[in-house]
């Protein structure tokens, strides 16, 4: 029998200390109050000082509230029994379902061996041309939607989710809002999804340090999937913004010395260690990442979607419910667009260009200066590309997108004005 | 465990920071080991001293470690292990090769797993070169074995001081690293010299005659670079840039394209896919200068960004002394770092641990002293045998928010020789490489002719006055001479700056060709043209950027690349002078 403390000597934000021996960096205890029983885990050892974090908040830990260790670090079940589960922030079941016990693994574990990596190769159709055609998405890929509240960037998961081939799929709510938590499932529910689906939900009501054990229980549950079962796994994360705020919060507590507006030097390493857990495996299944990082005040050289920016491979930039084509990137999309479609890397590059060159125009435009024959086509081209490529709602194969790329050029352009080169032009510009 | 090696416990745990008490002499920066319940031995290095108290900073990490496990002191400064068949290799940060680790520890890396850097097995073919009784210092060599297209020199050990006699030499013939192939003594104590040497990774190895200025320049196929931004061999350059812009491309670009030896790949703290692309490729990928294949003249440094933290900061180390090591062989050597922003974090978050006083955006007060030693290990140098090598670096730096004005790059960019600054606006606008041309510079010599150089970066300056009036005036308040010398710096920009690095013929565009191209270009800068109008100027432009772009997709004298340059003189020819 493990024993049991009962001086707690500090608490400061969510945080504890208390006076044990024979306690292990990262172990896990529970705490309990009047409140009821919260897992904490340890974060530092001193001596005989332990400090603690507390998911459940210390809001009522009274100091001579009971400290129990469990003589084990934080471990999800990883058994088949998680499939059409939903398990709030902390790992308890969230639906009526039993608690799960077999085949108990740690979460949080250590990186995949790079060598045991493969250069990913297969695409996620979405039927965005915003996304198949621009930034396409791949499997194994980890991606987060830049976007501001408001925005229905959960709806755009949600819909890549439904539509993306995959074997399974795990859901990680941060600061969900209930009724988003709601859509999710319905909506897996209404696609028949949710018998293939996990859920960790934690809600905007939870006490919000409670948000960081997610990231590590819905990759937890992945790999597990990934390695064996050799699934392909689609991990959904949102909004990671928030589990970027509770390690603010508890590194604050801690005296942590901040690097960027209250956030800790080691954001970065803290968000790589659960992004980089999307993978391909050689002769195993896949891990692929979708999160929603909010950008508090809009602002994309904020701490959490900078060092998010740094870590993802691209980002779709979702503003006024369309993703724009600046910004959003995939970095993975040459991996695969060369074997899509010959010509899918020039209608690509050239409407891009030619988009950002109807940007300038615009600015000319809004100005008042006289618009010459070739600000005409690009205005003309502009709009054409917005209804076309950009608006949510269409929703077409890649194939057919290509096809409407070179209509649209070939509407508003002379071949010679694109700059694409004159091999690709013979074979694609649209006959007249 | 013998009882001569002191020992400890740990007292505290901070992160990856381990206290210990210690009761015997221990050295700064040595290696320990803190010994877990589960019988794992965590890799660590002392940083710091307090009275009987030790700071570890452990390469693992760290949960489940208790307040009182013991630890291990090992005596020996954080090393690396030099000698044949590092060439080809992928390492963690210390050194220790990832495919073996996977071999025994399967899909996840396993904490407090190392391996032997070099095959212990492998036989090399020896040659000696040195005769018994010569006189030897440091780093001269005694011998080879080959080791792809090159001669691995067997040197004399780095760690060796003054003057040794040699007293045997294996003759020729096959060993394996561990064989001893001479002897060498000094005043009556006589040690043996293997094949494989091990050197502390914190200090560079300075067994040359004397650092030299870099001159000749490191061609590396990217236009923008050589013609404008230049390298040399044995200098320094960053890329520093916003994320997105295209360190990583770049910096895969040079490690395929550059005119150097051995290329040092240091993948520090970025993401693991992109090391898995030349992991995977470059075994497959044919190197135009050796006819082997591009794997044959790399080395991996892998420390990626989910990998323990302390052993990213050891891993720039790593590198650079393997770096240090090629290059006392009389080799050309390229280190490229991604990114040296990771590294610098890495320290900040130590410093932190240690609660030491912060600097700007809580980066250590030391970073700029640690930034420079760094860059300091470049260098071109004469060897004692009269030969030259050079380390040239390159590192990415990835600025929070993409503001140059933090640290990391305002550090770096005092100690480098050259900075190509990438930029948003233009990787948004996908005119890559994104360097921009504006802000850009460098202080080596490029290969064009300095005059020429001038005239087109006179013209990119100019055109981007034009470019910020019209924004004001409107281009039909702009005079159609200023509008063509708008029209020809962006045109420098489709058909110069911009490569695509994805083709296969554009991405490579050697010395001979850059210039041949550039001459071209100066043509079109210097010709007066006469338009009617601006339409009839723009799409001239565009027509002549259609040939241009088409000669730099056409194989180097190939018939479709003839054909293009005639096209091009024919369409200057017929524009009205
Ligand atoms: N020269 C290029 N040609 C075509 N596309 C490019 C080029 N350079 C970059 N890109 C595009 O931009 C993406 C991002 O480039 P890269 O990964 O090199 O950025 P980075 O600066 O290293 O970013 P980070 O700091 O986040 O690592 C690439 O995946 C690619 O799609
Ligand atoms: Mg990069």
């Amino acid at each position: 029998m493990r024993k049991i403390y009962h001086r707690i000597i500090q608490i400061s934000g969510n945080v504890i200390t208390i006076e044990a021996d024979n306690v292990a960096n990262g172990e896990l205890a529970e705490v309990r109050s009047e409140r009821g029983i919260s897992l904490a885990q340890v974060i530092r050892l001193q001596g005989k000082r332990v400090s603690l974090q507390v998911f459940a908040g210390s809001r009522g830990i009274a100091t001579d509230s009971e400290v129990r260790f469990l003589g084990r670090p934080m471990r999800l079940s990883g058994s088949e029994a998680l499939l059409g589960r939903i398990f709030t922030g902390n790992g308890s079941p969230r639906d009526n379902g039993a608690a799960l016990s077999d085949n108990m693994i740690d979460i949080g574990g250590p990186s995949v061996n790079p060598a045991n990596r493969i250069i990913p190769r297969n695409m996620i159709r979405t039927g965005l041309p915003m996304i198949d055609v621009f930034n396409t998405l791949v499997e194994s890929q980890k991606l987060p939607i830049f976007s501001v509240a408001g925005e229905p960037y959960n709806e755009l998961l949600a819909r890549i989710a439904m539509q993306a081939e995959v074997d399974i799929i795990v859901l990680g709510g941060m600061g969900l809002k209930y009724d988003d938590y709601l859509f999710f499932r319905n909506t897996l529910d209404a696609h028949g999804a949710l018998s293939r689906a996990v859920m960790f939900v934690h809600t905007a009501s939870d006490p919000i340090v409670e948000c960081l054990l997610v990231p590590d229980l819905a990759l937890a549950a992945a790999e597990y999937f990934a390695t064996e079962h050799n699934k392909r796994v689609l991990v959904l994360l949102s909004d990671m913004t928030n589990f970027c705020d509770s390690l603010k919060e508890i590194a604050i507590t801690m005296e942590q010395i901040p690097s960027n507006r209250g956030y800790p030097g080691d954001l970065y390493s803290q968000l790589a260690a659960r992004y980089e857990k999307a993978v391909d495996f050689e002769n195993a299944g896949s891990i692929t990442i979708l999160a929603v990082t909010t950008m508090p005040g809009d602002d994309v050289t904020h701490p959490v979607p900078d060092n998010t920016g740094y870590i993802t491979e691209g980002q779709f930039y979702l503003v006024n419910g369309r993703i724009e084509p600046f910004g959003s990137l995939s970095r993975l999309k040459q991996q695969v667009n060369d074997s899509t479609r010959a010509d899918h890397r020039s209608v690509m590059d050239t409407m891009i260009r030619l988009y950002a060159e109807f940007k300038e125009t615009l600015e000319k435009q809004s100005m008042g200066f006289r618009m010459s024959e070739w600000d005409r086509k690009l205005l003309k081209y502009g709009a054409l590309f917005e209804t076309r490529m950009m608006d949510l709602s269409v929703n077409i194969p890649l194939e057919e997108a290509l096809d409407l790329g070179w209509k649209t050029l070939a509407e508003c352009f002379e071949p010679e004005d694109t700059g694409v080169n004159t091999q690709t032009l013979q074979e694609f510009w649209p006959k007249k | 465990m013998s009882e001569t090696k002191p020992t400890g416990k740990v007292t505290g745990i901070n992160g990856n920071m381990v206290s210990v008490v210690f009761s015997q002499r221990v050295i700064q920066n040595e290696v320990a080991y803190v010994l877990t319940g589960d019988n794992e031995r965590l890799k660590s290095e002392l940083i710091r001293v307090r009275g009987h108290e030790a700071d570890l900073q452990v390469f693992e990490n760290t949960s489940g470690v208790k307040v009182g496990d013991p630890v291990e002191f090992s005596g020996e400064l954080l090393s690396v292990e030099l000698g044949p068949g590092l060439l080809t290799q992928v390492y963690d940060g210390l050194q220790n090769p990832l495919p073996e680790l996977a071999k025994q520890a399967g899909y996840f890396l396993k904490r407090g797993l190392y391996v032997y850097p070099l095959d212990r097995e492998r036989k090399w073919e020896f040659t000696p070169s040195a005769e018994v009784g010569q006189i030897l210092s440091a780093g001269h060599s005694l011998g080879s074995v080959p080791e792809g297209i090159f001669k691995h020199q067997i040197m004399l050990p780095f760690a060796w001081n003054g003057e040794w006699k040699l007293t045997w030499i294996a003759e020729a013939g096959e060993y394996n690293i561990d064989k001893v192939v001479a002897k060498a003594s000094q005043g009556g104590q006589e040690r043996e010299v293997r094949m494989v040497q091990t050197w502390p990774v914190k200090i560079p190895i300075s067994a040359y005659l004397e650092k030299l200025l870099p001159a000749e320049p490191l061609v590396t196929q990217t236009r923008l670079i050589d013609t404008f931004f230049p390298v040399a061999k044995g200098g320094t350059f960053c890329t520093p840039g916003p994320f997105g812009a295209g360190k990583t491309v770049l910096q895969h670009s040079l490690s395929q394209r550059s005119e150097v030896d051995i290329v040092i790949v240091a993948a520090c703290g970025e993401r693991a896919g992109e090391v898995v692309e030349i992991l995977r490729e470059f075994p497959h990928l044919d190197d135009p200068r050796t006819g082997r294949k591009l794997i044959d003249r790399t080395i991996i440094i892998c420390n990626t960004s989910s990998m323990p933290v302390a052993a990213r900061e050891a891993s720039i180390y790593t590198s650079v002394t393997l770096a240090e090591y090629y290059r006392q062989m009389g080799l050309h050597v390229l280190l490229l770092a991604d990114s040296t922003s990771r590294w610098a974090q890495a320290l900040r978050e130590v410093s932190g641990r240690l609660e030491e006083i912060p600097g700007e955006e809580a980066f250590p007060a030391y970073l700029e002293s640690l930034v420079a030693g760094f860059y300091e290990r470049a260098g071109l140098v004469r060897l004692p045998d009269g030969s030259q090598g050079s380390i040239t670096i390159c590192g990415a730096v990835s600025p929070a928010g993409g503001n140059f004005e933090e640290p990391v790059t305002q550090s770096t960019l005092k100690v480098v020789g050259s900075f190509l600054a990438l930029s948003r606006d233009r990787a948004n606008a996908r005119r890559y490489p994104a360097i921009h041309p504006l802000e850009s510079w460098s202080k080596y010599k490029s290969i064009v002719p300095e005059e020429q150089l001038r005239k087109a970066r006179k013209m990119l300056r100019e055109g981007d006055e034009v470019n910020q009036m019209m924004k004001v005036v409107g281009e039909e308040g702009t005079p159609i001479s200023d509008f063509v010398v708008y029209l020809k710096s962006e045109f420098i920009d489709a058909v110069y700056l911009q490569q695509n690095t994805f083709d296969e013929v554009d991405s490579s565009c050697d010395a001979e060709r850059q210039r041949l191209v550039f001459g071209k270009l100066l043509t079109v800068l210097e010709k007066n043209f006469s338009f009617n109008d601006k339409d009839e100027a723009r799409s001239y432009f565009q027509r002549l950027r259609q040939n241009f772009i088409d000669w730099n997709y056409a194989p180097w004298q190939s018939d479709e690349f003839i054909k293009c340059e005639k096209r091009i003189d024919q369409a200057l020819q017929k524009a009205q002078g």
